[in-house]
């Protein structure tokens, strides 16, 4: 449904902005959708018209280079330890304030982290003595005793079984001391309609929601209404403050960019999510830098230079983290994800020049993890776009794909990623990150009768454990069954309570503003360990496994005899286990009640969390040691998968997206003669695997293009490598931030390669 | 498993012994499934890009070689019964299954070993069976046994990988233990019928990069030049070595080192003086 934009239509600077447009319904109510498609311009051509990086451009870039180091030994290059962050909170902040096309920061400067408590005092309070900064008396006063955060919320009424599976680590990660993320505002509305006409929109669904008498529902509604019109108010005040009159839509490309950015500016000002995404913004804004095009107000370089420029200040969006928080998702992330590409429902391409230009930042700027450039790859794209994204792959190793035809299906041409591999349709959809459960974890205590395998501790509903010498696959597969069961039901009843306080006391007013009145929300659970899960059961079932105990007469270990299939080598007998626990544990998520009747769905991501899940994990009865990482995401288990890259894809491959619509990460390393003896080898290689990859209903590839040899003088070297960047699983980082013991991981994983 | 800078075959967890091999009819029933070439034995396979053949391609590795190559780095191919028996309908099912992506990757199946025209009635029917689905088709041999090779086979062949150990017959017999004139006469066989080639050529150093060697083996692949499409000069590593120690066989080249990049890039100029392309 739309939200109908009354009035501002009249209006002559509304029509002036809009000049040359061609009109349609978007005229009529908020349908960022239909403005694309009447007037964007599909680019089939090659990279050869792309301009190069101005002076000024890398003059900026520089200064903020300098910084990064500062920032690298540091930890952080500075916090505002006494002013919280808001939409206004800060004074307007420059790198190079003569210089920027496009303004605004976070803070009053560049690289100045601001304390976000909404979500948790403790975190910021961490943070700060990390850090070494003092923690200001009257703000830590004002959220431990008069405000009120997500954090205290949540702990004030989590059960008691869901404080043991949280304790023990079955479930982890979950978002109760920071910020969800994972939320798209629809950033475009604002170059396109202006705040003001946003406002209207969202006034007359206030008059809508005054009908009804107040129930629970309703009074929540139009509190969240409110509180919405309240943020737009704050963002124009905050353009303001930069010289910018955002009320109405914007007239150039310049004011395109800027109006947009500002409301990702306005959003992470205020929200310390875990995730914030961009959203699916470059071929709307090719729609205004083609207009200025075409008129002779910008050349090719102008156009680039505002591109660089939006990118420049996405790659400096900074949070206020701890280094728990690191240790889940390391390497400093924020994942700004833009997507870019992918198909129309009317079969022309999405790809414009503006999506080139974007991918183009990783040379003018240099590679960098974020943004977050993920393409939606279709082996319909045209071919000159996508040998140019695997040049882009090969030489910086910064891009992840998504299946388009996968994501369309679920969520219209107008779909982008949050996070990693969380489709939803922008302005129209969003979620509550659940985090993910372990099922490794949880296959230990199906043997254990329900006890942890490292502490004792009773945390599942006592069983009788398994009994025998040799583990019987039946027996332990319905173990683990009535275990699942248990776990989705106390999964999703910490997130009905994560949530529940989310809304209320960090709600994300202004991103969710930029999106209609009625949403679809998700669910989103997650699982962790499939690759364990499903390497152990299969030598359970395909060789014999023993439980050994100890004298508690815990099951600590396992001797395994003789030879199993593992997952990822395109094999059904071990393929097919992992393929049923993702249906089963799916099929145990939809049966829970949710908050605010969230559709619940399920993702096979880790981020980096594969590291410490494994170090909270015993010995699994696959060989894998206790404490070993675990395969990030859904990959297959380092090592394992010994048919070579595209047969470790097509395992993965067979994980159903129906069943999994959070999204299933796969991250694979090739080094460079691993495909292909040239360049153009190499290049035709990749776009075929990519090819091969989606025509076999794979849904994520992060691919690595990169030697050993480079990540381990990296780890002697780091500061021959400040721009180094690998994918992790479903993000980027850069290479010298991540910690030893995940340099370690990322060495440890297979690197397809052939002679 | 894959191993960093090299694809070493080994047989892998999946894999389980045949039973019922001392049974005499299960025994006699296997030899005429051989000689029909409806069962083979297949060591190991692998999805791999950008090596063996064009585009991304399942390298289907059979057991069985007549050579025993110093450097080879797959020894554990060498024995024909150590293969897993597969019948022609498993392993085709598996090619039909991925046919499509193949495709899509601009890639197709690649048959190794080992040496697989030891195997050849099942070699001849896979690789028919790969034409039928629209695959494109390669054949990984030293070309010792391309006497063996009927012309039915090599209808179904669109690309062979030549791998030329030597260009002296006495350097050849040290590699391999065995002639060279077969390779040379399969060789020009190819060119006469027109069938695309590419050559590989190992180098050694100590073995096979003599001056008269190089030289010797860059004539040749120039006299069968129209059909060449590219010379592969692949630099001696030591990835293999842990296999010889497995399988516990006196691996003649434990000591021996790669070649030296400047060694490489003189025998690849080599072959190039000669107008073939060269990588």
């Amino acid at each position: 449904m739309t939200t109908t934009v009354p009035s501002t239509a009249d209006r002559p600077q509304t029509m002036d902005a809009w000049r040359g447009f061609v009109a349609g319904p978007w005229q009529d109510g908020v349908d960022v959708r239909d403005f694309i498609q009447r007037n964007y311009t599909p680019y089939t051509g090659d990279a050869s018209f792309l301009a190069g990086p101005t002076p000024r451009t890398t003059a900026i870039w520089e200064k903020l280079t300098a910084m990064f180091q500062v920032e690298r030994e540091r930890g952080v290059y500075d916090i505002d330890t006494h002013i919280p962050g808001t939409i206004t909170s800060h004074a307007p902040g420059y790198i190079d304030k003569d210089n920027e096309l496009i303004v605004g920061l976070q803070t009053d400067a560049p690289l100045k982290r601001a304390m976000i408590p909404n979500g948790g005092w403790r975190m910021v309070e961490g943070a700060l003595e990390t850090y070494g900064y003092e923690v200001d008396p009257d703000i830590k006063k004002i959220f431990t005793t008069y405000r009120k955060t997500h954090n205290d919320g949540v702990f004030d009424v989590y059960s008691q079984r869901v404080k043991a599976a949280r304790r023990s680590h079955i479930i982890t990660g979950l978002p109760d001391a920071y910020g969800r993320g994972r939320i798209i505002g629809d950033y475009r509305r604002i170059a396109l309609y202006g705040v003001d006409g946003l406002i209207a929109a969202k006034n007359q669904e206030r008059a809508e929601l005054d009908l009804p008498l107040s129930s629970d529902s309703v009074v929540r509604d139009r509190e969240e209404n409110a509180e919405q019109v309240r943020a737009l108010r704050e963002l124009k005040e905050m353009a303001a403050s930069y010289g910018c009159d955002i009320s109405q839509p914007a007239g150039t490309a310049r004011e395109a960019v800027q109006w947009l950015y500002f409301g990702y500016l306005g959003a992470v000002k205020e929200q310390n999510g875990a995730a914030m995404s961009l959203g699916r913004t470059s071929t709307f804004l090719d729609v205004y830098l083609q207009r200025d095009l075409d008129t002779g107000r910008i050349t090719e370089t102008e156009a680039q230079e505002l591109i660089d420029d939006l990118v420049i200040k996405l790659r400096i969006v900074r949070f206020l983290r701890t280094p728990q928080y690191d240790t889940l998702f390391s390497g400093d992330p924020t994942w700004v994800t833009e997507a870019i590409g992918g198909m129309g429902e009317d079969g022309r391409t999405l790809v414009s020049r503006t999506s080139y230009r974007f991918l183009h930042t990783l040379y003018n700027l240099g590679p960098a993890p974020e943004p977050n450039l993920t393409v939606l790859w279709n082996d319909k794209l045209p071919e000159a776009f996508k040998r140019f994204c695997a040049e882009v792959s090969i030489d910086t190793s910064a891009i992840q794909y998504e299946s388009d035809d996968l994501v369309r299906r679920q969520c219209g041409d107008d779909g982008a990623i949050a996070c990693c591999v969380s489709a939803m349709r922008v302005g129209k959809q969003m979620q509550f990150f659940g985090a993910r459960v372990n099922l490794a974890k949880t296959l230990l205590y199906a043997i254990n009768g329900g006890r942890d395998e490292v502490t004792g501790e009773q945390v599942a509903p006592p069983r009788p454990p398994v009994s025998g010498d040799v583990l019987d696959y039946d027996d332990v597969r319905h173990r683990f069954s009535s275990l699942l069961s248990w776990l989705a039901e106390t999964y999703v009843d910490a997130l009905n309570c994560i949530h529940y306080m989310h809304d209320k006391y960090a709600y994300e007013r202004l991103e969710m503003a930029l999106h209609d009145r009625n949403v679809l929300r998700t669910m989103a659970c997650g699982i962790a360990g499939l690759s364990v899960a499903a390497d152990s059961l299969s030598a359970i079932r395909y060789a014999r496994v023993r439980p050994v105990r100890d004298e508690r007469g815990l099951v600590v270990d396992y001797e395994t005899e003789g030879a199993f299939p593992t997952y990822g080598n395109d094999d059904d007998r071990a393929d097919a286990i992992a393929v049923d626990l993702v249906r089963e544990m799916m099929r145990n998520l939809r049966r829970q009640p949710t908050y605010r009747d969230a559709v619940p769905t399920q993702s096979v991501l880790t981020i980096t969390s594969n590291v410490v899940y494994g170090q909270a994990t015993g010995n699994t009865p696959d060989g894998r040691r206790a404490g070993q990482p675990f395969a990030p995401g859904a990959n297959p288990m380092n090592g394992r998968d010994s048919h070579g890259m595209f047969a470790s894809a097509l395992s993965v491959s067979k994980l159903p997206y129906t069943e999994s619509l959070d999204g299933i990460s796969l991250t694979s390393t090739v080094v460079p003669a691993g495909l292909g003896r040239d360049r153009s080898e190499q290049v035709a290689n990749l776009v075929g695997l990519l090819d091969g990859y989606v025509v076999s209903a794979g849904f994520h590839l992060n691919v690595n293009v990169l030697n050993r040899q480079t990540l381990e003088d990296a780890m002697e070297h780091p500061d021959k490598y400040p721009q180094l960047t690998v994918r992790v699983s479903g993000y980027a980082v850069n290479f010298v931030r991540l910690t030893r013991a995940q340099q370690l991981d990322v060495l440890s994983r297979t690197f397809h390669a052939a002679v | 498993m894959t191993f960093l800078g090299c694809t070493i075959r080994t047989t892998g967890p999946e894999v389980v012994g045949v039973a019922g091999a001392e049974d005499p009819d299960v025994r006699s029933a296997e030899l005429a499934a051989v000689r029909a070439g409806t069962v083979g034995r297949v060591h190991s396979w692998e999805l791999v890009s950008g090596l063996d053949g064009p585009g991304t391609r399942l390298t289907v590795f059979l057991s069985g070689c007549v050579l025993r190559c110093q450097y080879c780095h797959n020894p554990d191919t060498w024995r024909l019964p150590d293969g897993n028996l597969t019948t022609l309908d498993e392993l085709t099912d598996r090619i039909a299954r991925r046919a499509a992506a193949l495709k899509v990757m601009h890639g197709g199946v690649t048959l190794s070993g080992g040496e697989p025209l030891i195997q050849r009635p099942f070699v001849t029917n896979v690789l028919q069976r790969c034409k039928e689905l629209g695959l494109h088709t390669a054949l990984d041999t030293s070309g010792f046994l391309g006497m063996r090779a009927k012309d039915e086979l090599l209808d179904a062949v669109d690309l062979v990988l030549l791998d030329v150990k030597a260009g002296l017959p006495e350097t050849y017999r040290t590699v391999t233990g065995r002639e060279l004139a077969p390779t040379l006469r399969f060789g020009r066989r190819l060119r006469d019928r027109g069938t695309p080639i590419w050559i590989r050529y190992v180098l050694v150093p100590g073995l096979t990069d003599g001056e008269e060697d190089v030289c010797t083996v860059a004539d040749y692949v120039a006299s069968i030049s129209e059909v060449v499409q590219r010379v592969e000069v692949l630099p001696f590593h030591q990835m293999g070595r842990d296999k010889w120690k497995a399988l516990d066989i006196p691996y003649p080249l434990a000591q021996t080192k790669p070649p030296s990049d400047e060694l490489v890039t003189h025998v690849r100029e080599t072959f190039r003086s000669r107008g073939l392309v060269t990588y």
